[in-house]
């Protein structure tokens, strides 16, 4: 597939604002007693990166001014639902720094953190969702993808929280939530270190064979039936040589996992500052890669049909 | 009445919840919901009109539905000569509709592009000196179970319930190419000057056309064909001339694996092996 960049922005963004909301509503709930100035601006530092990331989803429609349709069809449709979930999603982090503000009492103070960490949650099954239900790219269509997704969101989201933290002297929360954001990190690692292994064993189930029913042996394609590109080949096509990809998915190991975690080792060691925040600006780039890597990896059944210009 | 307004009240099914089509994972997602009753007497809308955004005035066919009649098209790989005469046919009579032409950029330059419902692809077979050429024309395939719809966000992607084409209602279309990644056979283009999706409609405009003499209700692509290597009708009548063709002939589908029964099959050549996935229904 062609990784388009309103997709990568967005599902890293609000990947990394559901993390960080999620850490936040964590706290809240074990009482960490966070400062409400800190707290009311990591929210809406979140809630940014959210509106940043609608944005730009929104970039990758060809018609914007109808992306209210997209709500319709969500009894059937995976992205209907997500279209659904998101603004709701910003609407509830939104009320509950509100309500902070306005300094509601029990049950909202408790409510809101429940209902933002579910809607977090929500979020990511949905966005991951619509590329784990398409069953012919089989790449995707694991449940590792959903692993994926809510692990790194959480991963960033965490190593953004403690840097927020270090940075507002809320001592407390890193010491409760750095050994997390590196547990995540090294999790997430893991878990996207396993679906790269199981992708680079994947058998495709289409051959050229079965996409033209010709069952000879020997089958290749003379044309594709166009003298230059089509649709179909910019849009299912990366155009990366094998190097790129490689030096990619090497990059995004080191970048998203390998070093956030040994920073985030010795902010835990040190107690500075510094750490935390290379550690989230190492990993941002390290993200933006990995999702590229996401995509460009997905090998769609369809390009079997454009192989030869010609 | 606003027509946005009018969609937002009224296009959300007052239908029983649905079987999530589309979701799980590889194996087995589409067979167990074909248990659904199949429709019959609804007749064919007088002037469909898929391009003018009529798509709410007929019949959706639901996930997994079994429909009464199915048009399509059955291709014959031992009489195609490539000559793509039923690609420029296509192009000119779905340029030529109430759609507004199809997208063509630098028609005239070093790389011509643009939006086409339908391509031949050439293919070698075997091998030298026992080769067979073979050319493949590639359209929707109109898929029974088709992958494409249900993952449509806005409801645009529909299966017509009284002839089971696929069609894109382009006035509600956003441009999310969702629906593109959801078909295994790239049938779908992005028209990139209108940035709505498109594809085969099966001249849907033009088949139900009673201002046409009878001879020219077929899709421009058949009429087009001068070696008749494009066979149209319903698969789901038994004495259909295509169901007769399927049946006798060992007509195929395309990439069976993925199990979204295309409607549309293909005649293999006589003198290469049948396919094993040669069964009609």
């Amino acid at each position: 597939m062609h990784p388009a960049f309103s997709i990568l922005f967005f599902t890293t963004l609000a990947g990394a604002a559901q993390g960080l909301v999620a850490a936040l509503a964590l706290a809240m709930l074990f009482g960490l007693g966070l400062s409400p100035g800190f707290l009311g601006s990591a929210l809406a530092l979140a809630e940014v990166l959210l509106v940043a990331g609608l944005a730009a989803s929104f970039m990758h429609l060809g018609r914007k001014t109808r992306a209210w349709r997209a709500v319709l069809m969500w009894r059937t449709s995976w992205m209907s639902r997500e279209v659904i979930v998101l603004p709701a999603f910003i609407a509830l982090v939104a009320l509950w720094w509100l309500a902070l503000r306005l300094e509601v009492a029990a049950p909202w103070s408790v409510l809101l953190p429940v209902l933002v960490l579910g809607g977090a949650v929500a979020l990511w099954y949905c966005t991951a969702m619509i590329y784990a239900c398409l069953r012919f790219i089989q790449e995707w269509a694991h449940p590792l993808t959903i692993a994926n997704f809510m692990l790194i969101g959480l991963s960033s989201g965490l190593v953004l929280a403690c840097a927020l933290a270090t940075g507002a002297g809320e001592v407390r929360f890193v010491q409760a939530f750095g050994p997390w954001a590196l547990a995540f990190t090294l999790v997430a690692w893991a878990v996207r270190a396993f679906s790269l292994r199981r992708n680079a064993r994947l058998r495709p189930r289409s051959t050229l064979q079965s996409a033209t029913g010709i069952r000879t042996h020997k089958l290749v394609q003379k044309s594709m039936g166009m003298s230059a590109g089509s649709f179909n080949t910019r849009e299912f096509f990366h155009g990366a040589s094998q190097l790129a990809l490689r030096q990619v998915k090497l990059g995004f190991l080191l970048l998203a996992f390998a070093l956030p975690a040994l920073l985030l080792a010795w902010g835990l060691a040190s107690a500075a500052a510094l750490p935390w925040l290379l550690a989230v600006l190492v990993q941002a780039p390290g993200l933006l890669a990995e999702r590229w890597f996401f995509f460009a990896q997905a090998r769609h059944p369809q390009n079997l049909y454009y192989q030869v210009v010609s | 009445m606003m027509q946005w307004l009018k969609d937002l009240l009224v296009s959300s099914p007052a239908s029983p919840p649905l079987p999530l089509a589309g979701e799980g994972w590889g194996e087995g997602g589409g067979i167990a919901m074909g248990a659904a009753v199949a429709i019959k007497d609804v007749a064919p809308s007088p002037q469909p009109s898929p391009a003018r955004g009529r798509g709410s005035d007929t019949a959706r066919a639901e996930p997994g539905e079994t429909l009464a009649k199915q048009l399509a098209l059955v291709i014959d790989l031992n009489v195609c000569v490539g000559c793509h005469a039923c690609v420029t046919s296509c192009k000119q009579w779905n340029t030529s509709g109430s759609a507004g032409p199809l997208a063509d950029f630098e028609p005239y330059g070093a790389n011509p592009t643009g939006t086409f419902f339908n391509r031949v692809q050439t293919y070698e077979a075997g091998s030298f000196p026992n080769t067979d050429t073979v050319h493949f024309p590639k359209s929707c395939l109109h898929c029974e179970d088709p992958p494409c719809v249900p993952v449509c966000p806005t409801g645009a992607s529909y299966k017509r319930k009284e002839d089971g084409i696929v069609l894109v209602d382009y006035d509600k279309c956003i441009g999310c190419k969702y629906c593109a990644w959801a078909c295994p056979y790239g049938a779908r283009e992005l028209d990139e000057e209108r940035q709505v999706m498109t594809k085969c409609t099966l001249c849907v405009d033009r088949i139900y056309d009673e201002q046409l003499p009878k001879e020219d209700r077929k899709p421009a692509c058949v009429k087009a064909c001068p070696t008749g290597a494009r066979l149209f009708g319903d698969v789901k009548d038994p004495d259909s001339e295509v169901s007769r063709a399927i049946r006798e002939r060992g007509g195929y589908p395309l990439m069976p694996e993925w199990e979204t029964n295309p409607a549309n099959r293909y005649l293999p050549r006589r003198n290469m092996a049948a396919p094993a996935q040669g069964t009609p229904e």
